[in-house]
């Protein structure tokens, strides 16, 4: 049976280090960039304000693969003024895509549940459009300690 | 799809009331960027839509990317001023699609 030295056991931590450090740069990162213009396509490029839009995340997953999210927009819900789409992005996954809520007044309350994939620590950035076409945006942080999107 | 999604919708409310509705369908919402074991990527295939009606009318709807998890879990409300039927539709990108109906009493 092979021993393993003191030696031969840090030399087998460096490698696995310089592997870690190398997947860290992988390319298949959204870029900002790529989630701004994502937003873009969905505001047609009409300012947003800050506001309005609680989100609720945890601080820190510890498993990326399935991570809930809630997101509450403050509205009124009433067939003359209410938040008729919301647009959940990612700027630290593979595609910057979450998902689109579309709702009408019968939905009561502007608020959508789901569990998401995140890949890495991460902005979350949530957009909502009221009936008049008003935007609103907020964006929360996310500590992600294994990313969940495979690749 | 053989299994059943799951839903929480209440069975009973008063007019006028704002109603939680959970919902959960067991599908893989294979992303498409995974590689199996001889390097060759997984398709994608996962559900892309999901819509909730009430009476025939739009409650709320979602359009879906690989960045939902696994078993897509889906929550929302409904004001319900009437007595009726919710019914809920999953689309895949096969094109399958999974329907299924809830009862509410509005008093």
């Amino acid at each position: 049976m092979q021993t393993i030295t003191r030696r031969k056991a840090l030399a087998l931590g460096a490698g696995a280090a310089v592997i870690l450090t190398v997947s860290d740069v992988s390319p298949l990162f959204a870029t900002p960039a790529e989630s701004d213009a994502e937003i873009a396509k969905f505001t047609g490029g009409k300012a947003m304000d800050k506001g309005r839009i609680s989100i609720d995340l945890p601080e820190i997953a510890e498993n990326g693969n399935t991570v809930p999210l809630s997101i509450v927009v403050d509205s009124p819900m009433t067939a003359d003024n209410y938040i008729s789409d919301i647009l959940v992005v990612a700027d630290g996954n593979p595609r910057p895509g979450i998902a689109t809520f579309h709702l009408t007044p019968l939905a009561g309350k502007a608020t959508a549940a789901t569990r998401i994939r995140l890949q890495t620590t991460e902005n979350i950035i949530v957009v909502a459009k009221t009936n008049d076409g008003k935007f609103f945006t907020d964006r929360r942080q996310i500590k992600v300690t294994i990313g969940g999107c495979g690749g | 799809m053989a299994e059943k999604p799951r839903l929480k919708v209440p069975k009973e409310a008063k007019k006028g009331e704002i109603i939680e509705l959970k919902t959960l369908i067991a599908h893989v919402m294979e992303t498409g960027l995974r590689k199996d074991a001889s390097g060759a990527i997984i398709p994608r295939k996962i559900i892309n839509k999901f819509t909730c009606e009430f009476n025939g009318k739009p409650v709320f709807s979602a359009d879906i990317e690989p960045a939902v998890a696994a078993n897509p879990y889906i929550q929302f409300n409904a004001k319900v001023d009437e007595s009726g039927t919710f019914k809920f539709t999953w689309v895949d990108d096969d094109g399958t699609v999974t329907t299924t109906e809830e009862k509410i009493t509005v008093a």
